[in-house]
């Protein structure tokens, strides 16, 4: 009995280390001084003023901020008015439809819209075309969240205040607005999230027009691994950690029904 | 001319039928329930009538207008909905105000008869709660006085009382029929519990599967139901296979199943050797001992067969000849025993001749 309970945390420790470990070497080497994230040479703040330091790495993650706050923004609006309106009417295609880049693999989604881009569109690869192409995975989730906290309401509030002589808008203002709130900020704060630390899209998009705080991280690999990218990493995995636990604290409570 | 009038309306969804034909008229001042078991169409017409849903055919007027081009905001008419459906963010006192604030009415006038609300509702220090902290018995209070405070012409209740429980229920439905009385606004109630719509309704009008069975007063559908559904669906009624021997004025002769021949109340129409059924409440029959009942032109031997203490009355089921059995129901009114009889005891059965009714096949 107690064998098998103390083998059950083996499992949960190692399940979790391998989870977290790689993840905590990279926060640990960007304290590390030392060129090269091999052995533990001692603490320094330095890879954080370079960081602060280093112009290119500022504009990425200028114009990262910017797309995820501006697409996060729009897709928020156009996920909310997606998720009510995939609650309300029972259409399987028009679920389908706003449901399905959220499952699509990425690669897929960033060489379609980079072609629907370049071909259809005729537009110059950068802020706009990743700006765009954000928005478009985005919509889904906020969708998603928005819906599940609907579904959560009782339906006859809606009825009621219709009876009450509230009009269609006045019902949206007054009742299924406050309602979903919460949901739309979780949503938002999850597109955010997930456009902030997006590579794949993003580089199919991007073209040589724009560069963001992943793209670069990722240039900067390829020529050579400075503790400097843990510091950005930590830095960025911080930022997530927080938007999530953000999220989070809005979003439960709707989802249970609660509020 | 009645204040709600329902002309033939029929309602489809698909094949099925959950409306057929129903006319009603519902009278100003009314407390009126439509009762019958689940799918019958009652909350169909409930909502309906608050314009949640639309006839395929027929007519709902109020006050002599047609109601199928308004729109629920704009009826004078408002819900008590099963789940009250209180709005979860918006204090009591928001939540009671609401179709005030929705039509704009000035911020004085709005305190003032949220004032008065409270005080009739007995919501007085609850104004400023969430829905989540209030009782059951509170919820519906709100639900009422945010369906009154505008004083519509038509109240709908839809299940009202079924999410209270039992002690509760009772409670408020005395204070339902207060309400009713004082403030004088037609009440459409809908349950599927009879025991409910007895005890609140000036009529009820009882459907199975999309027609209208009958409408009454409570005393005369429990009396005189007009036929074997409304017989068996209000209270609880034993139902014996029966023949017309002979129906002349006063009464008619019967030849029942396990009894033989038995004396009843006259059937206008009814011919010798027609068959039905013959209907008797169970608090219409009684048991005696020996030759206690020999009194009465009906009545048998038998063997108690099974008793059911409910405290107050205790029923009955005696077996009689050819495995035929009926229910008697008896109070329990001397004190400390529970039963006046025991199972095993031979004993006599009887009701008098103008008790029960005939219901032809």
């Amino acid at each position: 009995m107690y064998s098998s309970r103390y083998g059950l945390w083996a499992a949960a420790l190692a399940v979790y280390a391998f989870l977290y470990l790689p993840l905590a070497i990279v926060v640990a080497y960007s304290f590390n001084d030392s060129r090269l994230n091999a052995e533990w040479v001692g603490f320094t703040w330095h890879w954080y003023q370079v960081l602060l330091h280093d112009e290119d790495m500022l504009i990425a993650a200028g114009n990262s901020l910017l797309i995820a706050l501006v697409s996060s923004l729009i897709s928020t609006v156009l996920g909310t008015l997606a998720g009510i309106a995939i609650y309300r009417y029972d259409f399987k295609l028009l679920n389908f439809l706003v449901m399905a880049p959220v499952a699509m693999p990425e690669i897929l989604l960033g060489v379609s819209l980079l072609l629907f881009y370049i071909q259809v569109l005729n537009l110059t690869l950068g802020m706009l075309s990743v700006l765009l192409a954000h928005i478009v995975f985005s919509i889904g989730f906020v969708a998603i969240v928005v819906r599940a906290g609907l579904a959560a309401l009782d339906v006859s509030i809606f009825e009621a205040a219709r009876d009450l002589g509230a009009s269609p808008w006045q019902t949206f203002r007054h009742v299924t607005y406050p309602l979903i709130l919460p949901c739309m900020i979780a949503g938002g704060l999850m597109a955010f999230t997930l456009s902030i630390d997006d590579f794949v899209v993003t580089f199919f998009t991007a073209g040589v027009g724009v560069q963001t705080l992943p793209l670069h991280i990722y240039s900067m690999i390829k020529t050579s691994v400075t503790p400097e990218v843990n510091a950005v990493s930590t830095l960025l995995m911080l930022l997530t950690l927080a938007l999530i636990l953000a999220a989070a604290r809005f979003a439960p409570d709707m989802l249970k029904g609660k509020y | 001319m009645a204040q709600l009038e329902i002309k033939n309306v029929t309602r489809r969804f698909g094949d099925f039928v959950a409306l057929d034909n129903v006319s009603l008229n519902i009278e100003a001042g009314e407390f009126f329930t439509l009762l019958g078991p689940s799918g019958c169409g009652k909350t169909t017409l409930l909502r309906m009538i608050a314009g949640f849903d639309m006839p395929d055919a027929g007519q709902i007027l109020l006050d002599g207008k047609d109601l199928a081009d308004i729109p629920p905001e704009k009826r004078p008419i408002h819900t008590v909905f099963q789940s009250y459906a209180l709005f979860p963010h918006l204090t009591v006192a928001q939540n009671i105000t609401f179709s005030l604030r929705m039509a704009r009415n000035a911020l004085s006038e709005v305190n003032a008869r949220l004032q008065q609300s409270l005080d009739q509702m007995r919501l007085a220090g609850q104004a400023d709660k969430y829905p989540h902290e209030l009782s059951g018995g509170q919820k519906q209070r709100v639900a009422l006085a945010r369906a009154l405070i505008n004083r519509p012409r038509l109240l709908l209740l839809d299940e009202s009382l079924a999410a209270l429980d039992a002690k509760l229920r009772e409670e408020v439905q005395v204070e339902l029929i207060n309400l009713q009385r004082d403030i004088g606004i037609t009440f459409v109630f809908v349950t599927h519990a009879q025991t409910e719509a007895l005890a609140l309704s000036h009529r009820i009008a009882v459907l199975n599967h999309g027609r209208l069975e009958q409408v009454d007063e409570p005393s005369k559908l429990y009396g005189f139901p007009g036929n074997r559904f409304v017989a068996d669906f209000i209270g609880h009624i034993n139902q014996l296979e029966a023949q017309v021997l002979e129906s002349v004025h006063s009464h008619l002769h019967l030849s029942v199943a396990g009894l033989g021949d038995i004396i009843a109340p006259p059937l206008p129409g009814a011919i010798p050797g027609q068959r039905g059924v013959f209907s008797i409440r169970p608090e219409q029959v009684r048991i005696g001992m020996h030759n206690e009942l020999a009194e009465l032109k009906n009545h048998f031997s038998g063997t108690i067969q099974s008793v059911l203490y409910q405290g107050d009355v205790s029923v009955y089921r005696v077996g009689l000849a050819d495995g035929v059995t009926v229910e008697a129901l008896l109070p329990n009114s001397a004190p400390g025993r529970a039963q006046l009889f025991e199972a095993g005891d031979t004993v006599k059965v009887g009701w008098r001749h103008d008790a029960g009714m005939l219901f032809h096949d």
